[in-house]
């Protein structure tokens, strides 16, 4: 092992700082949420309050980092596989052992702390497909590779579903971002997003006008050009038969594969003023919370929306709304843009990788964090369905921190080692 | 590989799209649109409105009339009434267990954390029977607001009444200020004076927590205002007067109104019948108010204000200083009582001058002198002149405070009618009219209509040979002294030598042998009260008996105006009670000789109508 200066060095110190002022903010922002203006003496170190709890998450991180920097880059590769198998088996044993919590059995109680496997899944999942793919190559479109892929990267949101924590399941659909840098076929994600695009259309548009639309559309593109038709009639046929199979479709998928809950949360996206005191209810506050903050917020500690409990959860979940709500439209733009400039900084030191595995890995971490930016403050200004999934290093909960934390420096950790080798050879 | 390696720009492209959605839609929520303020301010703030306490109301001698009391609600709050002992509270508060259910549902329906009331308005003993037992039932609590109560039984129509503000009144701008819930002066001087009554409303503003619990001042009570109690009103209302004065009336329908003509301060302000004021308060008012006003005789009614009727032979007074101001008599000049002209009251002297005239109160003079200021031969045809002449008299007589509102303080105050030409014009045609058409007015019947305010007002007129202060209620608000409307003197174009050549007749009729006010004479006790008469003819029954006065004669302190429907001859009823009120006002007690009348006087009118003249 190297010297500890010259390994420090070799940190890329622009993602740590990056990481450190989120969670500061984090932070801050957890404490406001927390804090109560009828006993304001209380101290930063109340453990029964959130921001005390968050302080200890925060220092367990810090050990936590020190740890992962220390083992040698090697064991994430070499072990991703037994990880992610002890990882499959806690997910199992998970839902049978666990008590229910907020209707889901996925947190498992070790004395005074509880963990969420599912958290955890995310990074080990993102070790064990960058290990695989190493050794295959995406672009030769071999079947069986493929399978292999898609089943190591299905089997843990499989599991999670079935704990009934399906916010935290979607966030495996993020690795597919890592899997087009690798090659795969941009038409996967062209699909998947026209059938989105689909998807949301039939449900806002009236269905016969969108068959027609989209028939015209064909029929523009193939239809007056004989020769076109002759040679992709079956592949255009189908298309079209896929597309109106999918318009009619969304109705069943709604009223019979989706929970009551779900198709709710759905609903409010497209009309929030349709149930207002119901489930509008959480979209509603947290759009009034952070649309009184104004330009530049309402002050540290002078929210009112969030202080006096109109936002649910609103240190965890919905912590961005006390961003908006106290620091305004300033506050929410540093957000976004740290979160940017993270983003930015991961994709860069991913492809300074001389390894797949860790350029895979580098491509997962972004795609996770990037998905989960997406749909929590998606949904909280009322753009994305209400999902029950953390803002990474801002939310209060300990196995998120951690989780994410570990994500982030198991990629540092590779990238210090990485200049290392260079420097060896 | 460099293929592959360019995808990374479409990675960061899809990374920059989102967070530029993002920013764009916070910048329309946080910055564009204020409508998420407004939500988060209606979220948390709660307008508390502290209502002032309403101003007090003093009689002549500073003595309290209308105060405020207490009055107790028994509220609750449902989330914090444990394991309730229903039968013991029922059996407490003498309620059927029934409503008990029913208004804890009612309440919990409302708010399960906010105090809503269970039983308002609580009686003395139900206040008694759950006050020492509150400790019991936790979740019940007392709350006191304030109601109007009254010293006295007196002066119900004056005062007028509070109750609660009605839809139809939010609706009007006038109470835009007002919210469902809050207490008005509905009539009388509680309703005219309202806004110096009311004070001032104290507004604060709470945050609450989405449950409704409070969370302390809004930005430190930077908004905040503190409620300011309205101010007290000094009535010139003279407590014993207004007492002997209903009292005399009682059982009558009619009107009195006493008042000092030197500053038209009103003294006494009677509309009999009349009922209790206190029974336009606190719990139940709005079933005793419907009992009031489906009452036959209706009490509620405020004839001196309201009532019009012809003046009859009192207004004689008006249309002699006309006349002499006019210059086509003089207070010498005679007439012959002349009953082809119309009928006189009686047979007497000759009214060889305005003395005699006033005393007989003799029909055909007055004919004589309305007829020489109405036929001046301002144009050959007789129907022109009449209507040239009675537009002249109109002119005159408005002055008096006729045919308008005198602007007394208080709401409702009707003009009463003086007709003009253009009023038989549209009645009959144009010149299809003449004198014998009109002479009714000469004598105060016909088509003319007064209130018995405006009548006291004529009397007053006279009592100061020329002017009047507009008659009202109080003379002070707080310390500020009258209204600036009821300090301007208003002096009538007729000069008072005018005025004073009436006086003697009218003391005549009081006090001179044969005076049709004989009664009223309080010269045994050494004041001169001066007066006329009236028997106003009613075609729908019995006449109205009307006495309009003043005394001391030559230095008036008093005029008293009696209205008494269908009492027959003024001289037998109104007179004896308008003289027993200026000797209380004047000596403050009754001459013991004249108890009696005190005793006589109250009763029906029909009493009167044995002795008819």
């Amino acid at each position: 092992m190297a010297s500890p200066a010259r390994y420090s060095r070799s940190i890329d110190w622009v993602t740590v700082g990056l990481y450190a002022l989120m969670v500061l903010l984090g932070w801050l922002n957890v404490y406001a949420a927390s804090y109560s203006p009828e006993a304001p003496a209380a101290s930063l170190f109340n453990f029964e309050f959130n921001y005390g709890k968050q302080l200890v998450w925060i220092g367990t991180s810090v050990v936590l980092i020190v740890v992962l920097l220390v083992i040698d880059y090697k064991a994430y590769d070499t072990f991703a596989f037994v990880l992610y198998g002890v990882m499959i088996a806690l997910l199992i044993v998970t839902p049978l052992i666990a008590r229910p919590i907020a209707g889901s059995r996925s947190w498992l109680e070790l004395g005074p702390v509880r963990l969420q496997p599912a958290e955890f899944a995310k990074f080990i999942t993102a070790l064990a497909v960058s290990r695989y793919m190493a050794g295959i190559n995406l672009r030769n479109q071999n079947w069986r590779d493929q399978l292999v892929l898609a089943g190591l990267t299905l089997l843990p949101p499989v599991l999670i579903v079935a704990a009934n924590e399906t916010g935290q399941a979607l966030v495996f659909g993020a690795f597919l971002l890592a899997y087009f840098r690798e090659g795969m076929s941009p038409l996967i994600l062209l699909v998947l997003a026209a059938a989105a695009l689909i998807l949301i259309l039939a449900l806002l548009v009236p269905k016969l006008w969108l068959v027609a639309a989209f028939t015209l559309i064909l029929l523009l593109i193939f239809g007056f050009n004989t020769r076109v038709l002759r040679h992709h009639l079956p592949l255009t046929l189908s298309v079209w038969a896929v597309v109106i199979g999918m318009v009619f479709g969304v109705d069943y998928f709604f009223n019979s594969v989706l929970h009551d809950y779900q198709r709710k949360r759905i609903e409010v996206l497209i009309n929030p003023s349709a149930d207002p005191l119901g489930v509008g209810w959480n979209v509603t506050q947290s759009k009034i919370a952070i649309g009184s903050g104004g330009f530049a917020g309402k002050g540290f500690l002078q929210g009112t929306q969030t202080k006096f409990d109109f936002v649910p959860e609103q240190s965890t979940d919905f912590i961005f709304c006390t961003v908006g709500e106290e620091w305004g439209w300033l506050g929410t733009m540093t957000v976004i843009g740290l979160f940017v400039a993270l983003l930015g900084r991961i994709v860069y030191v991913a492809e300074r990788q001389k390894s797949v595995f860790g350029r895979t890995y580098g491509y997962c971490v972004a795609s996770i964090i990037f998905f989960h930016f997406c749909i929590n403050i998606g949904m909280t200004i009322g753009l994305a369905p209400v999902v029950g999934i953390p803002l990474p290093f801002f939310s209060y909960g300990g196995s998120s921190l951690w989780s994410f934390t570990t994500l982030l420096f198991i990629l540092l950790a590779i990238d210090a080692y990485r200049k290392q080798d260079l420097e060896r050879y | 590989m460099q293929y592959l390696e360019g995808r990374k720009f479409v990675v960061m492209a899809i990374f920059l799209a989102v967070a530029v959605v993002f920013a764009t839609r916070l910048f329309y929520i946080q910055v564009l649109d204020g409508s998420y303020k407004l939500a988060a301010d209606r979220n948390t703030l709660q307008r508390i409105v502290q209502t002032p306490y309403r101003g007090l109301i003093y009689d002549r001698a500073g003595k309290l009339l209308v105060q405020n009391t207490p009055v107790y609600d028994l509220m609750v709050v449902p989330r914090e009434v444990k394991t309730l002992d229903t039968a013991r509270f029922c059996q407490l508060l003498q309620l059927p267990v029934e409503d008990l259910r029913a208004g804890l549902l009612a309440a919990k329906t409302y708010s399960r954390v906010k105090a809503s009331p269970l039983v308002p308005n609580l009686s003395t003993p139900e206040l008694a029977a759950i006050q020492d037992n509150l400790m019991d039932f936790p979740g019940f609590s007392i709350k006191a607001r304030m109601a109007r109560s009254y010293q006295d039984t007196i002066m119900a129509h004056a005062l007028g009444y509070v109750g609660p503000v009605t839809p139809a009144h939010l609706e009007k701008p006038k109470y835009a200020k007002y919210i469902a819930g809050d207490n008005l002066g509905i009539s009388g001087l509680e309703s005219f004076y309202e806004q110096q009554l009311m004070g001032q409303r104290g507004v604060q503003y709470r945050m609450v927590n989405v449950r409704g619990i409070e969370k302390g001042a809004f930005r430190g009570g930077e908004f905040d205002t503190l409620s300011r109690a309205g101010q007290d009103l000094h009535l010139s209302i003279d407590r014993e007067l207004q007492r002997l004065a209903e009292q005399l009336m009682a059982g009558k329908r009619g009107s009195v109104v006493a008042l000092d003509p030197k500053t038209g301060e009103i003294l006494a302000f009677v509309s009999a019948p009349s009922y209790n004021p206190n029974k336009l308060t606190g719990k139940g008012l709005g079933n005793r108010y419907m009992e009031l006003l489906r009452n036959p005789e209706r009490p509620l009614f405020d004839r001196p204000l309201m009532a019009t009727y012809p003046p009859g032979s009192v207004f004689k007074l008006v249309n002699e200083a006309i006349a002499l101001q006019a210059g086509v008599v003089t207070p010498t000049t005679g007439f012959q009582c002349n009953w082809k002209l119309v009928r006189c009251t009686h047979r007497h002297e000759p009214p060889n001058n305005v003395n005699i005239a006033i005393k007989q109160s003799c029909n055909p003079y007055f004919y004589q002198v309305m007829r020489a200021m109405v036929m001046r031969g301002r144009s050959t045809r007789k129907t022109e002149d009449a209507a040239l002449g009675l537009a002249d008299w109109r002119q005159q007589v408005v002055n008096f405070g006729l045919a308008q509102h005198l602007g007394v303080d208080l709401p409702g105050e009707r003009m009463g009618l003086i007709p003009s030409p253009n009023f038989y014009n549209k009645q009959y045609g144009k010149n299809h009219w003449n004198f014998r058409t009109v002479y009714s007015l000469s004598i105060g019947q016909g088509e003319i209509g007064i209130t018995g305010l405006q009548m006291a007002n004529i009397l007053a007129i006279i009592a100061n040979r020329g002017w009047y202060y507009t008659p009202h209620f109080v003379r002070s608000i707080g310390k500020q002294g009258p209204l600036p409307q009821f300090q301007v003197q208003h002096r009538l174009p007729i000069e008072p030598r005018h005025f004073e050549a009436l006086v003697p007749g009218m003391q005549e009729v009081v006090d001179g042998r044969g005076g049709t006010a004989n009664l009223a004479s309080l010269a045994d006790v050494g004041i001169s009260v001066a007066g006329k008469t009236g028997t106003v003819q009613n075609y729908h029954g019995e006449d109205h008996a009307t006495f309009a006065g003043f005394a001391p004669a030559e230095d008036p302190k008093i005029v008293v105006a009696v209205f008494i429907e269908n009492a027959g001859f003024g001289g037998l009823s109104a007179a004896p009670l308008a003289s027993l009120l200026m000797e209380k006002y004047l000596r403050g007690k009754v001459a013991p000789w004249r108890k009696r009348w005190e005793n006589w006087l109250p009763g029906p009118a029909d009493r009167f109508l044995s002795r008819r003249h």
